[in-house]
């Protein structure tokens, strides 16, 4: 297998991507911060890469609206270029702001004659939350996602309410598999405030596309990547007191919970690329 | 060029959360003629399109497909809707407006260049609205006079956005002729807050150097010798009267605060109290620095701006350390009056308490979250005194290399402006800063508050970092208060300098070369540079589209020379700008026996019998009542608003508990990926114990941050302090003695606990003066904020209780100490004696409870702090949603504490409850040997919290459910 590269894109206001490379560098990928103009310049530079990423953050202030500066500069600039990336088999990662942004430039769930069908607004709370989620994976095909593993992540965001223009798209990103993760409480149950943080339509936090190499969610799994990062690691550790090292597992079915997109995403991209 | 105006609403179907929390804000100030509030923002776009083009624009960019609809043009009321009442907020001309520099930005991907982009937020009212409730929701709601205007009505139009080009015009202030009075006016007219004596000083030098003054010299002046900018009062000579007796500091910061740190030399302290933030080590590679500042002058008239710059400035402290530190976490403790006043108790000029905490809250959360830096730490704390002077804490923590510790600028650098533009915003806010509120200030001082960009400042911070990693410049600071003025100053003060102030991007025209110089405008750094390096650098920050102006030269002649377009407009040695201020003497008083008497005669009331402190069966209530007190009550609805988790370092959270809402006592964080080494962070804050002592206040200050960060496992060889001393006005000796008590407790407190001091920073004057001549000021205030080290994280533990049959211990003595105590505020008396500190046994307990810690031996820590014990059992109990059996009798205690209800709340110092396993009972009480500690209660499955007294019956029985809610409902917002 190669060596897999991932690409982490940079742009005013992008805060996530440091720990962003650093969750894709634990799942033993060489990850590098770039800047967005860097990659405007020279188009060819995304060729080098399997995985490109847009991660959390507040791009461009989240002015207008979450993520929308930056996915008008995506589609002016490089909408060609990240096609041809996901045509070409490889794979792209949104987190929060860069969830956002696919969504507004079209490329999840899927292109839509007036642009967008799908949406991501505010919170209905019309505030910004962090707290933690259970996520429930709801699609077969999305390669990030570890089938039938319910995972744990912290949300921080005031836009991640997801909507859709009209009952017929949520039908279809429904019963099409476009669902990549649901909000749901512990025990894997749909809920009102606060199970599902942000009102959002079916509970949905995050959603793939047709080809199920596109990821974007709500949820930062890059904070969650090690023990120690788990809300209750004090109760856990105490309950069961095997789990000292840092790198120990978060819960009983292996890995912390975060770190397994990371490494479904460069495992089938040193399968497949 | 035509004018273009696009409206954007959500479209039907679709919640208009805006739109409904404006509802609600208005429905909290007691209007209830409105049924509902539709928003819309609103663009003023002039620029040379069609139709087609603003079709596509609002389609594409300025409307979401899915959720939104657009107006182009100006829309009327909702059809059929004759009871509507129109409002649009506008910034005044000359305010920073981010969201139409990304629109410009954005169009410009869209291949059209905007003349100008302006934007504003549209409000329809539905309702029967007389004009006094519109007059009251245009201004205490929807917009704030200090930047914004709002228009009622269809056809009004918005302000121009066009402002007059500037043309030099040099102005000479003659002050070799006047007399004192002359002087003292001048200083008043021009807003300079200098006194006679520092007036006359200025004077002389004119004299001696044989020319009048021109304005940017006295501003210069008046800048760099503010007391914000100088800590003239801190630094001052001060005769002291202390209980007859006189005492004596030539300067009261050197021999008191800064002594201790002197005292104990630590070689961990990199740097301290010489650059933008204290510096101690970290690891082999690595330094953390950390400073904390106040905001509290621009807060109150405009919470959401002066919050966000408040931590958008602190933010650059770090950056502005050494070579410049990354930022890794922030820090906030907020002080306010009562968020629930009615409005017709608020005084005039002052805004209501809960729009101040909202505001203050948001301007945090938004500046603080863009940045992408966690919010980790923080508290509130509630007096009426605080009404019209609200104090806003802002800290920073950042990383650095530990070799880039000093700047080295030299004669020849170049200086270069980076980041922001400047403008008109925040002009005077050091002086303004450094003097009393009166209820005038909101209009005469709007140009002090200024407006934040966070994105500016990220950018900025994403190419200083690479700039650094190149060592491409060889000193950096910020531009804070007193702007450039100050910044470079500052670098260079050993060196000289020259500026070209016309060099200066501008926001926008207009500014005349004092205004350029002083202008507190946000975002900015000031750095030097080699000229061999300006390609280099100038590179990195145009690559990311950051602005970056050389301005001047540092020469090496020690003078600071200004030019505008060619003409020297001031001329200023440095030696006087820095070193001329002249010293003060200032007298104090303190006399404790006064005290003494107060806390005797309330001692005596309260054994007379009021009804709350007649001990009785049951203190169910009163445990209750305490848990939803302001102070002590969950802040979770603040919390959440802050991204505590960005970076990924966080390993103890602000909450944390069985259901994640429990009350975290510090953060921790890990820094590097590569290292399990943490940062804990912590602070203490005891206001209502400053009106009865301000010594042991200050004691208790940092007693209570140190317990916060040996309760998450920190080392308690490694802590280093910070005091923020907010106080009224020191030319009352009164008030300065309580000052230099607190400033004789931080001595004594930082050589007991091993603790040097590394920064500080102090706002005096926290007064207000109403229109009837009245004057508010605010309790003593010192915010001791603590930071120290964790060897290995995941040694770390919380406060929530773990595992029923677990053992809880009490280490720490129980005195009879209610005075200002939040069960003596129970019925507004300030009973008794305020908690002292046993200077020799609190660091003992501390070390030996972080050993016990260390070793692996307790699973749960929490300190006694405000509520005393009952609260500290109630706030374990329910944060690990287990019952908790606890028998007083285990209760060490001194012998004046017989009585229950002292020994529930009494508040005393140096107190942690400890859970430990059973197994671990000996090892436990072996290492506690020698200290006062006790077995107090048991952990238990049951959903009750219960205390028995000294005979076995039960004084508090209750369910944790209901400590729990009555703790979340009073800030359930």
């Amino acid at each position: 297998m190669s060596q897999i590269r991932a690409i982490v894109l940079r742009a005013a206001g992008i805060n996530c991507d440091l720990e962003t490379q650093h969750a894709f560098e634990l799942a033993g990928a060489e990850a590098d911060r770039v800047h967005i103009n860097r990659i405007i310049e020279d188009k060819s530079l995304l060729d080098g890469y399997q995985i490109l990423v847009v991660p959390g953050g507040f791009s461009y202030g989240d002015d207008v609206a979450a993520g929308k500066i930056l996915a008008n500069q995506i589609k002016h600039h490089l909408y060609e270029q990240v096609r041809k990336f996901i045509d070409a088999g490889k794979l792209v990662l949104g987190i929060c702001n860069g969830f956002q942004v696919l969504v507004k430039t079209g490329i999840l769930p899927f292109p839509d004659t007036s642009g967008q069908a799908v949406t991501v607004t505010y919170n209905d709370s019309n505030k910004f939350e962090d707290r933690w989620v259970y996520l429930a994976p709801v699609t077969e095909r999305c390669v990030f996602i570890e089938k039938g593993r319910q995972i744990y992540l912290p949300i921080a965001h005031g836009e991640g309410k997801v909507v859709t223009k009209d009952q017929p798209t949520l039908e279809k990103l429904q019963s099409g598999g476009f669902v990549a993760f649901k909000y749901v409480d512990e025990n894997g149950n749909e809920g009102g405030y606060p199970v599902n943080p942000n009102g959002s339509m079916a509970s949905i936090a995050g959603l793939t596309d047709s080809t199920g190499r596109v990821l974007g969610l709500m949820p930062h799994p890059e904070r969650h990547v090690r023990f120690t990062q788990h809300p209750r690691w004090t109760r856990l550790q105490a309950q069961d007191t095997s789990h000292k090292s840092q790198d120990a597992p978060s819960t009983s079915s292996g890995q912390a919970d975060g770190i397994t997109i990371f490494n479904n995403a460069v495992k089938y991209a040193g399968a497949n690329l | 060029m035509k004018q273009w105006r696009i409206e954007v609403y959500n479209k039907a179907g679709f919640p208009d959360v805006q739109g409904a929390s404006v509802l609600t804000d208005i429905k909290e100030f007691g209007i209830t003629a409105v049924e509902a509030v539709q928003f819309a923002r609103v663009y003023l776009i002039e620029a040379d399109f069609d139709k087609d083009f603003a079709d596509r624009l609002a389609k594409e960019l300025l409307a979401d497909p899915v959720c939104e609809e657009y107006y182009i043009g100006r829309s009327g009321a909702p059809a059929g809707l004759a009871k509507a009442t129109l409002m649009e907020v506008h910034l005044k001309s000359g305010v920073t407006d981010p969201v139409a520099q990304s629109v410009t930005s954005a169009m410009n991907d869209m291949g059209i260049k905007p003349d100008s982009v302006r934007t504003a937020r549209k409000y329809v009212l539905l309702g029967e609205l007389n004009s006094k409730q519109i007059d009251t929701i245009a201004r205490k709601i929807l917009a704030n006079d200090c930047i914004e205007v709002c228009v009622v009505g269809n056809d009004t139009e918005p302000p121009s956005p066009h402002i007059k080009p500037y043309e030099l015009n040099l102005v000479h202030l003659p002050i070799r002729e006047l007399d004192e009075q002359g002087l003292l006016r001048l200083s008043k007219q021009k807003d300079l807050f200098l006194n006679a004596v520092e007036m006359k000083t200025i004077q002389d030098y004119f004299k001696q150097i044989g020319r009048e003054p021109t304005d940017i010299e006295l501003e210069s002046l008046a800048q760099t010798w503010s007391e914000h900018c100088v800590h003239k009062t801190l630094k001052s000579k001060v005769d002291m009267d202390l209980d007859g007796q006189h005492i004596q500091f030539n300067n009261l910061l050197k021999e008191t605060v800064f002594k201790a740190t002197k005292d104990l030399n630590k070689p961990w302290c990199i740097s301290v109290f010489a650059d933008n933030a204290g510096v101690i080590d970290f690891d082999d590679e690595s330094a953390v620095c950390f400073k904390v500042e106040t905001h509290n002058h621009p807060s109150a008239l405009d919470p959401y701006g002066g919050a966000a710059t408040g931590i958008g400035g602190v933010i650059r402290d770090p950056m502005g350390t050494g070579m410049g530190a990354r930022p890794i976490a922030n820090t906030d403790i907020f002080c306010f009056g009562d968020p629930n006043m009615k409005l017709e108790d608020v005084p005039k000029g002052v805004l209501h308490p809960r729009r101040i905490m909202k505001g203050v809250v948001a301007g945090v959360r938004d500046y603080g979250n863009r940045m992408g830096i966690p919010t980790v730490n923080g508290a509130i704390y509630f007096d009426d005194r605080y009404i019209a002077n609200p104090l806003v804490f802002c800290g920073n923590i950042g990383i650095m290399d530990k070799n880039k510790c000093f700047k080295h600028q030299q004669a020849g650098n170049l200086v270069i402006v980076v980041g922001g533009r400047t403008g008109r915003d925040g002009i005077h806010g050091a002086t303004f800063s450094s003097g009393e509120m009166t209820h005038e200030h909101e209009t005469i001082f709007s140009h002090a508050v200024q407006i934040g960009n966070a994105i500016t400042e990220k950018k900025m911070l994403d190419v200083l970092v690479q700039a650094n990693e190149h060592g491409l410049y060889e000193a950096i600071t910020d531009c804070g208060a007193g702007g450039l003025s100050s910044a470079v100053g500052e670098m260079g003060q050993d060196l000289g300098a020259e500026v070209d102030l016309d060099k200066v991007p501008l926001k926008y025209a207009g500014l005349n070369y004092t205004e350029i110089w002083i202008s507190e405008a946000q975002e900015r750094m000031v750095i030097a540079v080699k000229p061999e390096n300006l390609d280099a650098i100038m590179k990195i920050f145009a690559d990311e589209n950051v602005e970056a102006t050389v301005i001047g030269t540092f020469t090496g002649d020690k003078k600071l020379k200004l030019r505008y377009k060619g003409t020297v407009v001031g001329e200023l040695d440095m030696e006087f700008l820095h070193d001329g201020v002249p010293k003060y003497s200032r007298k104090a008083v303190w006399n404790s026996s006064c005290v003494s008497r107060l806390a005797v005669a309330e001692t005596a009331t309260a054994a007379a019998g009021t009804a709350a402190a007649k001990p009785h069966d049951n203190y169910n209530d009163e445990l209750l009542s305490i848990l939803g007190s302001y102070n002590v009550a969950s802040k979770e609805w603040v919390i959440r608003q802050y991204d505590h988790e960005v970076q990924g370092a966080s390993v103890i959270k602000p909450l944390t508990g069985v259901s994640n809402d429990g009350p975290g006592d510090a953060a921790v964080i890990r820094p590097k990926y590569d290292s399990d080494r943490g940062v804990a962070i912590s602070c203490g804050m005891n206001p209502c114990y400053g009106d009865i002592n301000p010594y042991w206040m200050a004691l208790s200050g940092i007693d209570e941050a140190i317990r916060n960060l040996v309760c998450v496992g920190a080392k308690t060889d490694r802590i280093a302090l910070l005091d923020n001393f907010c106080w009224g006005d020191c030319t009352k000796p009164e008030t300065l003695g309580t000052l230099v008590r607190a400033a004789q407790a931080c001595y004594d407190g930082a050589i007991a606990f091993d603790a040097p001091f590394i920064s500080g920073k102090d706002s005096l004057n926290n007064e207000f003066r109403r229109d009837d001549g009245t004057r508010i000021s605010i309790p003593s205030t010192l915010l001791v904020s603590a930071i120290s080290l964790v060897d290995d994280v995941s040694k770390c533990v919380t406060m929530d209780a773990k595992k029923p049959g677990n053992l809880l211990f009490i280490v720490g003595e129980t005195k009879n100490e209610l005075g200002g105590s939040h069960y003596s505020s129970l019925d507004n008396k300030y009973q008794g004696e305020v908690p002292k500190v046993d200077l020799k046994m609190a660091p003992k307990i501390a070390r030996k409870v972080a050993e016990a810690i260390a070793n692996g031996l307790v699973v749960s820590c929490h300190d006694c702090s405000e509520g005393g014990l009952a609260v500290a059992l109630a706030e374990m109990a329910f944060a690990g949603g287990l019952g908790i059996e606890a028998d007083l009798r285990g209760l060490p205690k001194n012998k004046d504490c017989d009585r229950t209800d002292a020994q529930l709340f009494s508040e005393s110092n140096s107190r942690y409850i400890v859970e430990v396993e059973p197994k671990n009972y000996n090892s436990f009480a072996k290492l506690m040997l020698n200290l006062p500690f006790g077995q107090i209660a048991k952990v238990t499955g049951a959903q009750t919290l219960i205390i028995r007294d000294q005979n076995g019956k039960k004084v508090v029985n209750a369910e944790i459910k209901l400590l729990k809610q009555a703790w979340q409902k009073t800030f359930d917002w």
